[in-house]
Formats: structure tokens, sequence, C-alpha cells
């Protein structure tokens, strides 16, 4: 026998219980921290750490454009998966409708990642 | 055997006989949220321990041995260590999202704790599509890298991010579609729903070919999505110096390590989840006997057992491979991982639709 929700209560209400908890566990800690730990002020201590040298120029360093790229691919899988889901709970009650719909889908994102390889998105240089 | 509903049962009875409702359901919401944040202390102590002792095994040292006997108690120290250090602030950061960060990345963590499945009637969030859910408020965490990188304004910490992003989003990919593979197999989202489909079978045998392929992808995944070496690119301390957390002290620093290791049992938690039966014990069907006696073994030890021993083969790989380069790392996912694993649904549909498993 399989017993579901501790105590009967809504799952949402549990949700909400732990995102609490995890709040309040940095709260709290946060707040013991702030009691006893020590504070010092020394204006060398505000700096970025970087190798012991003053910083030059703008921390806000240029990066590749190619984390945009990768970015972007993830958003087009992600959302894939995420129609992917619905069908996956009920492959065996859509039976062959469901498997054509959801192969005409899958091809075409299928397309997507060989056109994404095929014009270089995926090399890193 | 062991219905650990019994207690929670026991516990609601007690507190209804002498509360009103919605006293009780706010002291039961009290309870459970001490309840989460012990075990989350507690076990993260116990990774971090743990981690310290097989590593140490790995490369034949000790370990911690001095705190303690054999050093168990050497986290609890560090813990009180890591309180009493100075909460340095800076004087260049963007002051409310570098405050934010570590908040994102514990609740994160909560949340996705909060799913599993720890035993018989113990456990806390049960949403009908359960396992979605988690990979949902898992993401969370990547919102919080990110922000750590950015908001310190220091050139090491925005690299870090970028690249802990880049590489969390990615694998996410994986940890997804192996997710959805074993979601089909299963027919259900749900967390009890895919702890009672493996009563007679875990999902590693009945699956078989599929679901192995399904697992390794998984256990690949989910050390990327740890950032646990051989992916540990984004804090490469040779390169980065600590990578996205370079900036942060204290126990602000000790959040992100809290969840780093929480993290590890969530994965490894999950994959004792979708691939060997949650909290359910080994059935072999035919062998009632066997069965009877499995069934002894309290469901909280099976939980935990499974989730240890992936967690080990997790810290394995961290002492068998090298640590890879950005390029390879995203090639292993996009050009290997990713085709892979689209393959493998379209085997696993094809079992599922001939029948092909046990």
């Amino acid at each position: 026998m399989i017993s579901l929700s501790i105590f009967g209560i809504e799952n949402t209400v549990l949700a909400v219980t732990a995102a609490v908890t995890g709040f309040a566990l940095v709260g709290l800690a946060l707040w013991i921290a702030g009691l006893i730990s020590p504070r010092s002020f020394n204006p060398q201590k505000g700096e970025a750490y970087e190798c012991g040298i003053p910083t030059r120029g703008e921390s806000m360093a240029q990066f590749k454009v190619g984390y945009y790229l990768f970015a972007i691919l993830f958003l087009m899988f992600d959302v894939e998966t995420v129609f992917l889901f619905p069908w996956g709970v009920r492959v065996r009650e859509l039976g062959a409708d469901g498997l054509i719909s959801i192969a005409v889908f899958f091809g075409i994102l299928v397309l997507g990642l060989v056109y994404a390889w095929r014009k270089g998105a995926l090399e890193w240089k | 055997m062991y219905d650990l509903s019994v207690i929670t049962t026991w516990i609601h009875d007690l507190l209804s006989s002498f509360m009103p409702q919605w006293l009780t359901v706010t002291t039961e919401c009290v309870l459970i949220g001490v309840g989460l944040l012990l075990v989350y202390a507690v076990l993260a102590l116990f990774y971090i321990y743990f981690e310290r002792k097989v590593c140490a095994a790995f490369q034949c040292r000790l370990g911690p041995n001095r705190v303690g006997p054999f050093g168990v108690l050497q986290s609890v120290a560090d813990m009180f260590k890591i309180l009493i250090k100075e909460l340095i602030t800076l004087n260049h950061t963007d002051k409310f999202l570098f405050a934010l960060a570590p908040f994102l990345v514990i609740i994160a963590s909560m949340l996705a704790f909060a799913v599993l499945p720890w035993g018989n009637g113990i456990q806390v969030i049960d949403f009908n599509i359960g396992i979605f859910f988690l990979i949902a408020v898992s993401s969370i965490g990547v919102l919080g890298i990110l922000l750590a990188g950015w908001s310190s304004n220091n050139k090491f910490t925005l690299i870090g991010a970028l690249r802990s992003g880049a590489q969390m989003v990615s694998y996410e990919l994986s940890i997804g579609l192996s997710v959805l593979t074993m979601v089909a197999f299963a027919g259900t989202m749900s967390v009890s729903g895919l702890v009672e489909a493996q009563h007679d079978v875990w999902f590693i045998f009945s699956g078989h070919i599929p679901a192995i392929i399904a697992f390794i992808i998984y256990i690949i995944a989910g050390t990327a999505e740890t950032n646990r070496g051989p992916f540990d690119l984004p804090e490469a301390e040779s390169e980065l110096t600590a990578g996205y957390h370079t900036e942060y002290s204290g126990i602000h620093f000790g959040f992100f390590y809290l969840a780093e290791y929480l993290n590890l049992f969530i994965v490894s938690g999950v994959a004792a989840l979708l691939f060997f039966g949650g909290w359910m014990p080994l059935h072999i069907p035919g062998w009632e006997s066997f069965n009877v006696v499995m069934d002894y073994i309290p469901s909280v030890i099976w939980f935990l057992i499974k989730a240890v021993a992936l967690s080990f083969v997790i810290i394995w790989f961290k002492w068998t491979f090298p640590r890879l380069r950005i390029d390879q790392l995203l090639s292993l996912e996009w050009k290997y991982l990713l085709p892979i694993n689209l393959c493998n649904l379209v085997l696993m549909v094809l079992i599922i639709v001939k029948g092909w498993h046990f």
C-alpha cells in the first residue's frame, strides 16, 4: 500500500512551505553570522579579487558570442521537451495517431538540429 | 512493509484533537519546514565528510581524522568556522542581486529536495507532475549562479558564471530527455506513481537497453549539472580562482557550497527514483521468500543506500577523468549526448509499442 501526500495537505501549500524553508535557512544563517562574525574595515577589502595589484580596465569584460548561440539553441530544445512530456505520459493510450503527429513534430526539430550543425553553430571557434 | 504514514497520521490526529483546522495545518507546515531544514543540513554535513573521505581514499590519504571519532565532526567544525568568518561587503557589486543569488540557489535546491521520495509515506511534495516540477525548480539554480557571477563585477566571476550557465542549460536538455524516456516508459510523472510502477521490477531491469542508455546519459548530465569534476570548469581554480563565487566570503560562500553538495544528493536521488525504484526494495518476480526478506529493510534505508551509492559513482568520476575544455564540453553534449538521447527516445517508444519490455 502506497500512501500519498504527507498530512493530507495540498501540494501547493507544501511547495510554498519548502520555498519558505529555503528562505528561512539563508535568512537564519545570515542572521547568526551577522551576530557572531567580526567586522573590520580596510579599504583594500572592498576591491575586486584579482591578483593583488589594482584592477585594470572594465570588469564587464567581453565574452564570446558563442554563449548566446547555445542559449538560443537551448531554448528551442527545452521547449521541445516541454511539449513532448504530455505525449510521453500518454504514449500507450494515444497509439498510432499520437505517434504520427509526434513524429512530424520530432522530425522538424531534428531538422533544426541538423541545420544548426551544418551551419557550424555547434563549433566553438 | 513499514508504512511510515502511520507516524504522520498519528501526529495529524494528535494535533487536530485539540487545535482548530487552520492551526493544525500551520503547525504541520512548520513541522515539515523544521524537518526539511534538519535533514537538509545533516545531509549536507554528511556529504561534505563523505566526499572528503572518498577523495582521500582515492588518493591513498587518510582524510579528516582529528575532530571526533574518524573525523566525523570535521564538517560540523567547518560549519561553525564558516559562520564566524567575516562577511565582506564589496564597494563595486550590485548589492541587491549579490544578496539575492544565494537565496535563489538554496530555494531551488530545497524545492527539488522536497520532491524526493524518502520512504513509504514520507514524501513532502507529491504533485501529479512531480518529476517535471523537479526539473523546473532545479533550473532556478542556474539563475542564482548567473546572478552571482554577474553582480560580483569581477572578470573571473563573469566568465565563471557564463561557463556555468552554458554548461548547465546544455546538460539540462540531456536530463530532461532521459527523464522523458523513463516517463514515457512509466506512463506517469508523479513521483509516487513512478515508485509504485517499479514495485515488481526496477526500471533499469524492465526497460533493459534504452533504460541503461538513459541511465548512463543521465548520470553524465547530472555530474555536469552539479558542476563537479570532470565538468568543474566553471570553478576551475587554476584559471578562474573560484569561478562564480570568487567574491563571496564567509557564510555567503557556504550557501553555494551547501547547495552544490545537496544538488549532488538530489541528482543521485532522482537517478535512484527513475532507474532503481526510489525507496522500493529489490523484488525479483517469482522469488516470494526473497521479496519478503527484502521488505524487512525499511524503505528510508533503501533510498539512502541507493542515493549514496550513486553519489559515490559521481565522486569516482572526479578522480578518474581529467577536466574538459569548454569546446569539448559543449560538443559532448550537442554532438553526442543529444542525438544519442533522441535516438534512445525513439528506441524506447518502439519497445513500448511492441511490448518488448518485462
